[in-house]
């Protein structure tokens, strides 16, 4: 850049129209956004529906009393009023999700981060082609790479026929609709929101830290872990969090590779919802998950965005 | 032994994480070719899925669908974006300030069922109440903007960020009242920016199918609801057809701009040099 | 240097600022500034970064509210008025030119939005090019211009309305040196031909002493001392400014003897004579400044030389080819900075490291300074 920074205690102006600007997005924003979210408790609360109606409403017309349906919340955690607390298939559902988005954001970590390292330190007339080649798949449809999986992983697939023809295995492995091809799926997909905001971290450090390192006498691999991995702890976590908090509620790809034993919490939604035509307790249940990923959320704000642009 | 490999190791590690990343794509373009349904041999060359593909009206229909959705989805989110951008980067302080900012960036993030889920509660409950809107493309598209719109915000914010705020100021300075520095200055230099915002939530909306299950009413189907209809049942060379066509179209979209990039760049820095010497 | 002609004295006060003040939050940027400037001179506000002349001429552009004071434009209030309803156009530093606009776009910029008819903006726009002798260029597009056509541009992208008030802000900082020399003269003889009140802000004094015909010395949001460069320059009213403007002397010592036509302070290099008097009580504290080109130095004592006569010993010695510079270090430790012209080819002095040498200047070659 070669132009100087506006000073920065410049005042901003009170400039008409500042006020419509503000409020055409915000208010989509309240609207399609936030409104929903307050809805989505306010179900969560009501009694299922008789046919006709979703769902009923939440107090009584004649009597103008509060019905507030616990049940849809409690049932989610136990199987009875008495029976022992968290041995519902809602809270294997959950536990399952948690650990296989933390698996996939691990796995995403793993190769996804030597891979932004070496793109970063790459000759930069070849960066931006690098990119490109990470981007090109991204933008041809996820469905259709995700349904690719499908047919190499089958019993009769690609791999399965590849492995047996070069004699590493007699029988095929059955792989598809188990966890393993679901976190195949998983990582595939997720891997370049892990890729790219490291790269944007890794590619703004500093160097001649790394090379100080030397000079102390750290080898490059120790220089590895004192330096260059601390120096991008935001990337990582923001990485991180970009691939865990959606892959919690990832629907798509358990439906599409996992199995009925990889009953993931977005399946459990879309079947109380379209399947069971439960909304109340489908609405509970992504509350449940919203109140699982605000933790994550929160630490994904602070690591990306804004407050820590450096 | 081991410096062979330190060196090596870098470009052994990126080849590796390539081909996973187009396995799957060049599977699809070799089998979209097969002769037979077979999915692990290829048995001869043919275009029979191409055939099938054009001839599968639900596919077609869905095509055209999905066309219209994220056509809409792209401009509404390129000027939605384009505003919370504007908001978030020239307005250091104002009310809500960081409760806009959260909820902007949270659909980047949001499970789609959680987004897809409240949504549908939104539109149904405005249909009992104001008995609009129908389900069907217009609350797609309303539930693709809200995920376009972060994603637009994204990429045009990092572009205003970069620009030179101070030929805004040239502009008033020189009489423009706001709205006019607006479309005539700050407008023309974010517009890379504005475009790039418009096909990222263009192929966002055209690639998506939870919320578009959940928002759509009877009778409309996008693309992918149809090929997830297909994929759940089985195994089907038309959708490998399918996908060959799209990889195409979009590496020589991709690609052409790229190079287009490239050249303008190499271009305007021969312009600048050659005017520093002059 | 401009003259000083141009702006004389029973000219009108044309821009007229009354009791600015600029706060940022806590902070005060500009404290209760009241200038006046004359139609059509060039007006400097000097000073180094943080100052507050950034802010100042920020509030006459318009982009930033005063805090409270006003402004006054020949005779009108701008300063409630926002920057596109001003008659004032700004020259930016960066000079800001539109970069998706070819140049001539860029001068009619300002006069498209006045609704100006086509004919009129033609020929505005290409007298303001031949003016900065850039008619040629008028096609190219910013980026394809060297710095030095660019801020061409930007002059007369700033000229083409006509404003009542011209703003400059840091002229010739983006340039380089020679460039510098050369612009500065460019700059003055157009702004003059074009007849309008300018207000340049500067940290460089050299720029200042050569464009401004009134210079206005800023340090942390105050006026310190308007003046022009000459009476800023022989008469400065402070110790900042004597030594914010070229280099100075200052020997700090008490008052010892107050007439109303002259005065002596006793320091401890000696008794200091000064041909001029001051407002002040013997026995204060207080400072004379001299410059280093007023004070004569030799390696013999001179004869017939009144007062002010010294002794010490040569430290440093710089060549400038036009000047000699000396540092002379006195026996009670005080440093003397002295510079002597090179008026004859031959060697100047045979002084050297080391030497003792006797150095003096009459008494109207100091001025005495109160703070």
């Amino acid at each position: 850049m070669s132009h100087p920074p506006t000073p920065e205690r410049a005042a901003p102006l009170p400039m008409p129209g500042r006020r419509f600007v503000i409020a055409v997005p915000f208010g989509w924003l309240t609207v399609f956004f936030a409104l929903p979210f307050l809805i989505l408790l306010y179900i969560s609360f009501v009694d299922m529906g008789d046919g006709i109606d979703p769902f009923q409403p939440l107090w009584d017309a004649e009597t103008g009393v509060l019905r507030l349906k616990y049940e849809n919340y409690w049932s989610i955690f136990k199987a009875q009023w008495d029976g022992p607390l968290f041995q519902t298939l809602y809270v294997e559902a959950y536990a399952r999700s948690l650990l296989y988005a933390a698996i996939t954001a691990t796995l995403c970590l793993v190769i996804g981060y030597p891979f932004a390292y070496f793109i970063a330190r790459s000759a930069p007339a070849v960066r931006p082609a690098l990119l490109l080649l990470v981007m090109l798949p991204f933008w041809t449809s996820f469905l259709l790479r995700v349904y690719a999986w499908k047919g190499i992983l089958a019993d009769a697939g690609i791999l399965n026929r590849a492995l047996m023809a070069l004699g590493v295995i007699d029988e095929p492995l059955h792989l598809l609709y188990t966890n393993v091809s679901m976190l195949v799926g998983m990582t595939y997909v997720y891997l370049p929101f892990m890729v790219l905001p490291l790269y944007a971290n890794l590619v703004k450090m500093d160097w001649r830290l790394l090379e100080a390192a030397y000079d102390l006498g750290a080898t490059p691999w120790k220089a590895f872990w004192l330096v260059t991995v601390p120096l991008s702890k935001a990337g990582i976590i923001a990485g991180f969090m970009l691939v865990f908090i959606p892959s919690v509620g990832e629907f798509v790809i358990p439906s599409l590779l996992g199995g009925p034993e990889n009953l993931m919490i977005g399946r459990v939604v879309w079947d109380e919802m379209f399947t069971a035509n439960n909304w109340p307790r489908a609405a509970a249940l992504a509350v449940v998950m919203i109140a699982l990923i605000v933790v994550p959320l929160a630490i994904y704000y602070r690591y990306s965005g804004e407050r820590a642009a450096h | 032994m081991t410096r062979w490999l330190g060196r090596h190791f870098g470009k052994g590690w990126l080849l590796l994480v390539y081909a996973f990343l187009y396995a799957p794509l060049l599977f699809m373009i070799v089998f979209s070719f097969n002769s037979t349904r077979q999915d692990a041999v290829f048995t001869g060359f043919s275009l029979r899925w191409y055939e099938a593909l054009l001839a599968d009206t639900k596919i077609v229909n869905g095509f055209f669908v999905s066309l219209k959705v994220a056509l809409t989805t792209g401009v509404l989110s390129a000027v939605l974006g384009t505003f919370a951008a504007f908001v978030l980067v020239r307005y250091r302080r104002f009310w809500g300030r960081t409760v806009f900012s959260g909820m902007v960036n949270a659909p980047l993030v949001m499970p789609e069922v959680i987004i897809g889920l409240s949504l549908l509660l939104l539109m149904v409950g405005a249909q009992n109440v104001f008995g609009w809107p129908q389900r069907g493309m217009l609350t797609i598209v309303l539930g693709h903007t809200l995920m376009g719109m972060a994603y637009a915000m994204v990429v045009v914010q990092s572009r205003l960020l970069e620009m030179d705020r101070r030929i805004e100021e040239a502009a008033m300075d020189l009489g423009a009242r706001p709205h006019q520095v607006f479309f005539l200055v700050t407008l023309p230099n974010i517009a890379p920016a504005v475009l790039a915002a418009f096909l990222l939530s263009f192929t966002l909306s055209f690639d998506d199918v939870v919320i578009s299950e959940f928002l759509s009413g009877p009778g409309v189907n996008t693309l992918p609801q149809v090929i997830f209809g297909y994929a759940r049942r089985g195994i089907n060379p038309t959708i490998y057809a399918a996908a060959t066509i799209l990889i195409a179209v979009v590496t020589v979209v991709i690609v052409s701009y790229a190079l287009w990039v490239a050249r303008n760049t190499r271009r305007r820095e021969r312009e600048i040099a050659a005017a520093t010497r002059a | 240097m401009a003259e000083p002609s141009r702006a004389p004295a029973e000219r009108e006060n044309y821009l007229v600022t009354e009791k600015l003040v600029k706060r940022f939050d806590e902070a005060l940027a500009v404290d209760e500034v009241s200038l006046s400037v004359r139609k059509g001179e060039i007006f400097a506000l000097l000073g180094s970064s943080g100052c507050g002349k950034s802010t100042l001429l920020r509030m006459l552009a318009g982009f930033e509210t005063p805090t409270s004071g006003r402004i006054l434009l020949g005779g009108q209030d701008v300063a409630g008025l926002p920057p596109y309803e001003r008659p004032v156009n700004m020259m930016f530093q960066s000079y800001a030119l539109f970069p998706h606009l070819d140049i001539w776009e860029n001068v009619a910029f300002g006069l498209k939005r006045e609704g100006l008819p086509k004919a009129e903006i033609d020929k505005r726009v290409s007298d303001m090019l031949a003016l900065v002798q850039l008619s040629a260029y008028a096609r190219r597009k910013p980026h394809q211009l060297s710095g030095g056509q660019q801020q061409r541009v930007a002059l007369a992208r700033s000229l083409a309305k006509r404003p009542k008030l011209l703003l400059l802000d840091e002229p010739l900082g983006a340039l380089d040196k020679k460039l510098r020399e050369q612009t500065q003269f460019e700059l003055v003889n157009i702004i003059e031909q074009v007849g309008v009140t300018c207000v340049m802000v500067t940290h460089d004094q050299e720029e200042a002493m050569t464009m401004a015909s009134r210079i206005a010395v800023m340090s942390k949001g105050r006026v310190l001392q308007i003046g022009t460069p000459q009476e800023m320059y022989e008469f400065p009213a402070n110790r900042f400014v004597a030594d914010f403007i070229g280099s100075v002397n200052l020997f700090d010592g008490t008052l010892s003897i107050d007439e109303p036509d002259h005065c002596a302070v006793s320091t401890p290099l000696g008794v200091i004579h000064v041909g001029h008097g001051t407002t002040g009580t013997v026995g204060m504290p207080i400072s004379v400044a001299v410059r280093p080109e007023k004070i004569e130095i030799a390696k013999t004592r001179p004869e017939g030389v009144p007062c002010n006569l010294f002794q010490g010993r040569v430290k440093e010695i710089a060549y400038f080819g036009s000047y000699n510079s000396y540092i002379v270090v006195t026996p009670q430790g005080q440093k003397v900075k002295i510079t002597e012209a090179n008026t004859s080819r031959h060697d100047l002095s045979d002084i050297t490291w080391e030497d003792e040498v006797w150095f003096w200047w009459s008494d109207t070659a100091g001025v005495v300074l109160r703070d």
